[in-house]
């Protein structure tokens, strides 16, 4: 029998305002433990929490992105439970008000099949603390910097089929916050999660299984292990005569396995009710008209852009567009050197390069735009090689704010050899010490030719214009 | 010169005509809350040293020029639900252990910015959850007039400390009539002030919707003075309100020439009332009636319908705010435990009593899936009804008065064995947190075994004037509140 797999995602995302929801401590990430806590965000007895009507922006941004209706008139609602990185033993969390509603989300597959993903509803809660466990005892500690940090959960209708629009639709999100500078959806840091809920169904049936949900999956490659691992679990499960008992599990990147946690019938009762601390909070026509005028270019609108504009391809086009950082450096850089072509090759070649070598964000990534179109002027002025550039690229990207292009080109003798007569001898020696390749070309090997370019390349360090090598190296055979 | 039947504003003008100290007013509430304590159980905390230190200082203040608030100088004493820097805030329950707050209560630090002293931490109910004050973990509180009475509750301590002269102004909070109520017992003034109008910021929640901080003192313009000091908008708390705040004791005229009182026929109709609170409560009517103002007759219809209402929000809430002491932060931690489970049943089973527990059971029932829209979206409903019924009887009058409580005191032990009849003590008390109005307890005279009876004043919402000021021409022409017993 073949098999449908149907996901929906819940994902909870941190925003990047500068205080808490409900406190003035600081959101930054890290700091020794309970440094960034205050009598307010740790519950104690008789402390208010104050709502940050920043949060409410954030929000209502990221909402309108996803297209959702706003609601005018917000709420928030206390979720009940015992933890102990929860210091008020509730939650404030939003229940029967959402912000956001019915939007959602249309995504692009490498296959260039385009999938849309509804999304049901957005509220905004308060994020936990954190458990410590020693690594000497069986003692646990507790670290409430965290506490109070501001969430929006996205919750999706169950319109995933495959793990590749899952990674598309994450990708999607992160890349739609950072350009509205909501949040920086790192989730390695935690500041994006997802929990996946997953069931599986014979192909062509339009009733849904029977459901479990994956929490603690923190990377896109950790999404898509987690996906295979529980539809092939659920799958073997009911081909061997099994059920699929609806329950939360966790996912163990490390083992590569998930885990049941909790099941239905152990679910918890929140006991949801309105908070009485927050009046509600309404937003007027005029606020959300404002949020719409500064709604930034996003990626897909600025990729059509950079086909247009700047003759990209569409591949690459997405892939520079996706980073609001690597965009604007692409951008920016193209501005002052007016070398779309020449700027991408950097970009597509050396800097995803690195990026990917490195395990670097890209949104952290530094690269001057000043500097790089000084560079770029340097290759397309035929000053220096691509080859020998690779080398002031590197340092272009680590060498820090006072890295200087062209002292750097002079200090380490990296300009191209225009002297003809260099190249020229350079190429009768190659030749001279050949021998047995020119017999070889001689007898109609012509492939050897990209050998004695490539050696006359590597005696003059990668320095000279690969194209005047070769006719060089093409002028001295034929003249044999 | 003793100041132990003086009013606030009485001991502050004489510090500052330099016939008294700070630190001698401090004395001498020091010494009698130290001695009248065995007998009444008052204070959970005394802070002699504290308060001495503080006193000294601020007189050094007062004599500089720095401090001229009315009440600077004047010692005060707080109900044990405030939290006080460094000063153990325990709520009367075992649960919260010696647990010393880390921050000031804002009224708590308004009224240090003012001058005021603090002298001590007052006994209640245990988590304000009561309306007798028997409920605490540090012992039943009694009534200075009736040592074998309540004080009522859930601000027993509150009240008895300043019917027994062992305090000159304290702050109570009221959650459903916990500072009028045990005024009302103890013959004493006690106001209820609008909700939003003094910050809840640092009391410790028992029912957020329905708790307000507010004065218990010797006379309404003790109360508005206390007024005129811990009330504002407070950044530190989201319900508090934004807008310009009276100045409330120079608001204070007396003149209610025109202004319209309704009576509620159902409060008077209401067979558990008591005769003679009746009788007291109708002839300060008339007291306030020739002193110019229009006395009628109104109709409360919702009146059945206020305990359970309130009996339901305040419990859900309770149920939530009160998650928090869990044995595993601050107070009390059960020793009998294994495993995180056990370690929050075992210290919340110990450390709360059983009022306390029978109301989280409650409000968590209330709460829970399948119940909440048959009981807590229909007190909602309730509560909105009485809110638009008190706005159309506010359209047509100035003030309500009726009995705060349907009986004087009754004695120690005979509520807490009949709790459906203690609960519905509460009938006229409640609306007003319900809706969030301002109220007042006023002494309008004794009962054939000598026990006080209290009448009360209630406004519209931001009506707080208008309810102190009334108070304050009922107590220009009568002596009620200048009656004093001494603590056998």
């Amino acid at each position: 029998m073949k098999w449908e797999v149907v996901m929906g995602l819940e994902v909870h995302v941190e925003l990047a305002t500068k205080t808490k929801i409900f406190c003035s401590c600081t959101t930054e990430f890290g700091g020794e433990p309970n440094t960034h806590c205050c009598p307010v965000c740790t519950g104690m007895p008789g402390t208010l929490p104050v709502f940050n009507r920043q949060v409410l922006e954030y929000a209502v941004r990221a909402g309108l992105a996803l297209n959702c209706d706003i609601t005018r008139y917000n709420k928030f609602d206390r979720k009940n439970y015992f933890y102990p990185d929860l210091p008020k033993a509730y939650q404030i969390s939003q229940l029967y008000l959402p912000f956001a509603q019915n939007g959602h989300v249309d995504l692009k597959l490498k296959s260039g099949k385009t999938s849309q993903i509804r999304i049901h509803e957005i509220h905004m809660e308060e994020d936990a603390g954190k458990l410590v466990h020693s690594a000497y005892d069986d003692s646990t500690y507790l670290d409430y910097n965290r506490c109070g940090i501001p969430l929006i959960e996205i919750v999706s209708e169950p319109d995933f089929r495959e793990a590749e629009e899952v990674t598309a639709y994450l990708s999607k999100l992160k890349s739609v916050f950072e350009y509205l500078g909501i949040s920086d959806c790192r989730m390695e840091e935690g500041s994006m999660r997802a929990d996946v809920n997953l069931s599986v169904r014979p192909e062509g049936s339009t009733e849904f299984g029977t459901r479990t949900e994956m929490k603690n999956i923190n990377s896109l490659r950790a999404i898509e292990r987690a996906i295979a691992y529980e539809s092939k679990r659920q799958i073997e499960l009911i081909e061997d005569g099994g059920k699929v008992v609806q329950e939360t599990r966790r996912w163990d990147d490390a083992k590569g396995e998930s885990y049941a946690m909790r099941s239905k019938e152990n679910a918890q009762d929140y006991r949801y009710f309105p908070e009485p601390d927050i009046p509600p909070l309404s937003i007027s026509e005029e606020e959300i008209q404002h949020y719409i005028d500064i709604t930034p270019e996003f990626a897909d609108a600025k990729a059509e852009r950079f086909m247009k504009d700047f003759g990209l391809s569409e591949e690459d086009a997405d892939i520079i567009a996706a980073s609001k950082n690597l965009a604007y450096i692409f951008e920016e850089t193209v501005k002052l050197c007016d070398s779309p072509s020449e700027v991408r090759f950097w970009i597509m070649s050396q800097v995803l390069y690195y990026a990917n070598e490195k395990n670097l964000d890209l949104e952290k990534l530094s690269i001057s735009p000043e500097k790089f179109a000084e560079f770029v002027k340097f290759i397309t002025g035929g000053k220096v090689t691509r080859q020998a550039g690779k080398q002031v690229f590197e340092q272009l990207m680590f060498g820090g704010t006072d890295f200087d292009v062209a002292a750097y080109i002079k200090e380490n003798e990296l300009e191209a050899v225009e002297d003809t007569g260099l190249i020229d001898s350079t190429v009768k020696a190659v030749i001279d010490a050949n021998p047995k390749a020119v017999e070889q070309y001689k007898g109609g090997g012509t492939k050897i030719m990209g050998f004695f370019v490539g050696q006359v390349m590597k005696q003059l360090k990668g320095k000279a214009d690969p194209a005047a090598v070769n006719k060089a190296v093409l002028d001295a055979l034929e003249k044999l | 010169m003793n100041i132990s039947e003086m009013t606030a504003l009485e001991i502050g003008a004489a510090i500052k005509e330099g016939k008294l100290t700070a630190t001698e007013a401090a004395e001498q509430v020091l010494d009698a809350a130290e001695k009248g304590n065995d007998k009444v159980n008052a204070y959970i905390t005394i802070c002699r040293e504290q308060a001495l230190k503080r006193a000294a200082e601020v007189q050094k203040k007062i004599e500089s020029g720095e401090l001229t608030s009315p009440l600077a100088g004047v010692p005060f004493s707080v109900k044990d639900n405030i939290c006080t820097k460094g000063i153990k805030t325990s709520c009367a329950s075992k649960i919260l252990g010696d647990f010393a707050p880390v921050y000031n209560a804002t009224v708590i630090q308004k009224l240090e910015d003012a001058g005021a002293v603090i002298i001590g931490k007052l006994n209640m109910d245990e988590f304000a959850m009561g309306s007798t004050s028997e409920t605490s973990y540090y012992g039943a509180v009694k009534n200075p007039w009736d040592l074998n009475r309540v004080p009522g509750g859930s601000s027993g301590g509150s009240a008895a400390a300043v019917a027994g002269n062992m305090a000159a102004v304290t702050l109570g909070s009221d959650t459903g009539g916990s500072i009028r109520q045990p005024a009302s017992y103890c013959g004493v003034t006690g106001f209820k002030p609008t909700y939003g109008t003094v910050s809840r910021y640092g009391l410790i929640a028992y029912a957020s919707s329905l708790d307000q901080i507010g004065p218990v003192a010797r006379d309404a313009a003790d109360c508005a003075a206390v007024m005129d000091i811990i009330s504002g908008k407070d950044s530190m708390d989201g319900t508090s309100l934004e807008m310009d705040y009276p100045s409330y004791l120079a608001s204070l005229t007396g003149d209610i020439k025109g202004m319209k009182i309704g009576m509620p026929k159902e409060c008077y109709s209401n067979s558990g009332l008591n005769a003679e609170v009746a009788g007291k409560t109708k002839a300060a009517a008339k007291v306030l009636e020739e002193a110019g103002a229009v006395v009628e007759e109104i109709s409360l219809p919702f009146l059945d319908y206020v305990i359970p209402a309130y009996y339901i929000i305040a419990a859900a809430e309770a149920s939530s705010n009160l998650s928090r002491f869990d044995g595993v932060k601050y107070g009390f931690r059960s020793e009998n435990y294994s495993g995180l489970n056990d370690l929050y049943c075992a210290s919340r089973s110990e450390g709360f009593g059983k009022e306390v527990k029978k109301r989280i059971l409650l409000g968590t029932f209330v709460l829970s899936s399948g119940y909440y829209d048959a009981y807590y979206r229909k007190a909602l409903k309730v509560k909105s009804v009485i809110k638009k019924q008190f706005d159309e009887i506010f359209s047509g009058y100035d003030l309500i008065l009726c009995p705060v409580a349907p009986t004087t005191a009754p004695e120690i032990g005979k509520s807490l064995s009949d709790p459906m009849a203690m609960y519905l003590s509460d009938i006229f008390t409640v609306s007003v947190n319900i809706a969030g109005l301002p109220g007042i307890s006023v002494p309008c005279g004794k009962d054939s075994s000598g026990m006080p009876v209290g009448v009360q004043l209630i406004g519209p919402a931001l009506g707080d004037v208008n309810v102190l000021n009334a108070a304050f021409a009922y107590q220009q022409r009568t002596d009620y509140h200048k009656q004093f017993t001494e603590v056998q």
